[in-house]
């Protein structure tokens, strides 16, 4: 860009990167022809498996690399197993995922208990930020929690009465 | 060591981890100095992304000091200070030969789809993040970059993410001179969009979000429009008429699947996950820009499917451009943008938060507290 409009030159380097060549597949791919070699490329050295690691079944091995974090456990870890007998493609991979996900969190909260530590879910959740900048809102959370909890008690308490009668 | 710890939807601790290993010859282990905290952790944290695993560590955004290299290293020492892109590549793939470095086929044997993230839940590789004091970065001959003396490292660890992804959103608008271009989402990502579209010579530049905030920030810092959809009717009716009843040249989704907008897109996409979060910013993007435009897509959503209108995709002749940023190859380019005074990254950082907080400063971004736009989380290791 050789000369700023002048509507433009408060604007510090405004078109300094305007690329009239920039069409679509171009600059996001410089093309090699690579891609006709398929997956033949020269790996890099593997990683050796030392935790249980799922992989996709659109690929035929494990990446050269991969994380180690939190390898599949519990029942959590068996819905996992078999949500990748299914490919990306299908919901049967997707959502016994993100049921496990939701079974993972009950876990995580009976290892805590088990090793000992009552998790501070307060806490947890940042609510001493609410109190710093959102007092109103925690006020409204918690008598919302409060009003739902007493209903739910004089619920229980008028069904227990109605059976003893 | 501490680290960020997973422990469910909207729940989140610091807690002691054991120190990461050298798992591979192409191996280091970093020291984090600084990370952030991404919207799109925000996903993580919302319960959005299928296979997020209790027990894990978020971060994609981290800069640090070299602490360990594998055997196989070269270009890194110890002592190094790397900003440490947050996709995983190889560099020897035949995606990332192409400069598809968000594409890497040897960094996540989970899914395809995706290539390795950090700290970005199993469906992108099950790699523990940089919300920590240390944090194992495999290939450390290709992404990591030697921070350059003169750069301020509140500049560097946007250099990782916000940036790159801002640029790129942009860049994949195909932007071409005088274009008028609506940025959906005045988030860091958002932002960063926004200042870019000048770059590329722009015409004029809209941003579109609900929270005032944000936008009396976007519209300082990248001297551009900036609208709330609350106070319209209809924002793409607005940028019709705004746009002489054309349409957007170029429209950028720098939001993903946390939109607010459409009630039926948050029940679906956000409560009920009958869809892989809420698309209303693609929604409207989609329909916004001209016949024959061109949405470029950074914001992040999940892998199953979402309801947008792709009738009208076919029946207006729209390019859709989307990927996660190669951040290794547009960093010399952007470090040059900074180091010119053309791009200043750290304007946008309003949160500084000590690591052991980082349930408040996820809370604190997520329930868009106290005015934040982006929260970084200092380790205790590098406060001393």
């Amino acid at each position: 860009m050789e000369q700023i409009p002048n509507e433009y030159s408060h604007i510090n380097g405004w078109g300094i990167d305007a690329d009239p060549k920039n069409e679509p597949t171009y600059p996001m791919k410089n093309y090699t022809g690579d891609d006709h070699q398929r997956i033949n490329w020269e790996r890099p050295p593997l990683q050796n498996v030392t935790v249980e690691i799922l992989k996709s079944n659109e690929r035929p091995n494990l990446t050269a690399v991969f994380g180690t974090s939190s390898p599949p456990s519990g029942l959590s870890g068996a819905i996992r197993r078999y949500a990748f007998k299914s490919s990306e493609s299908e919901y049967g991979h997707w959502l016994p995922l993100l049921l496990a996900d939701r079974i993972n969190v009950v876990e995580g909260i009976i290892d805590d208990l088990r090793q000992g530590h009552i998790p501070n879910i307060f806490a947890e959740k940042g609510w001493k930020a609410d109190w710093k900048y959102n007092r109103i809102g925690l006020a409204k959370n918690v008598l919302i929690g409060v009003a739902v909890t007493t209903a739910l008690i004089v619920l229980v308490n008028r069904k227990k009465r109605k059976s003893a009668l | 060591m501490l680290a960020m710890n997973y422990r469910g939807p909207f729940r989140v601790r610091a807690a002691h981890k054991p120190y990461p290993e050298i798992l591979h010859p192409g191996d280091a282990i970093v020291r984090v100095t600084r990370s952030c905290i991404c919207g799109s952790d925000l996903h993580l944290y919302h319960g959005l992304v299928p296979d997020t695993r209790v027990g894990m560590t978020f971060g994609h955004e981290f800069i640090g000091v070299v602490e360990e290299i594998g055997s196989s290293v070269q270009k890194l020492a110890v002592g190094d200070n790397v900003i440490v892109p947050f996709n995983v590549a190889c560099g020897t793939c035949a995606f990332c030969k192409q400069g598809l470095f968000g594409n890497c086929h040897e960094s996540n044997p989970q899914a395809t789809a995706v290539g390795g993230i950090f700290g970005y839940s199993h469906t992108a590789g099950g790699y523990d993040g940089g919300q920590a004091e240390f944090v194992r970065v495999p290939y450390a001959d290709v992404g990591p970059t030697i921070i350059p003396e003169w750069m301020d490292h509140d500049d560097a660890v946007l250099l990782t993410d916000v940036v790159p992804t801002g640029y790129q959103a942009a860049e994949m608008g195909g932007i071409k001179t005088g274009d008028t271009v609506v940025v959906f989402g005045a988030g860091p990502v958002g932002i960063m969009a926004a200042k870019c579209a000048w770059l590329f010579g722009a015409g004029r530049v809209i941003v579109i979000d609900h929270l005032e905030y944000r936008l009396d920030f976007v519209r300082n810092y990248a001297q551009c429009e900036a609208y709330n959809f609350r106070s319209m009717e209809d924002p793409v009716l607005f940028i019709k008429k705004t746009t002489d009843w054309f349409g957007a040249d170029v429209c950028i989704d720098a939001v993903g699947g946390d939109a607010s907008g459409s009630p039926l897109q948050t029940i679906t996409g956000k409560k009920l996950l009958l869809q892989a979060g809420s698309a209303t910013a693609l929604h409207w993007a989609i329909n916004s820009v001209k016949k024959g435009g061109i949405v470029s897509i950074v914001g992040v959503y999940g892998p199953t499917d979402n309801l947008v209108p792709i009738g009208n995709v076919v029946n207006k002749g729209i390019t859709i451009r989307a990927n996660q940023a190669s951040v290794k190859r547009l960093l010399p380019r952007l470090i040059d943008h900074i180091q010119a005074g053309r791009l200043d990254p750290k304007a946008i950082i309003t949160h500084r938060v000590p690591l052991e907080e980082v349930a408040d400063a996820y809370h604190i971004f997520s329930a868009k507290l106290d005015n934040c736009i982006k929260p970084i989380l200092i380790p205790p290791s590098a406060r001393k």
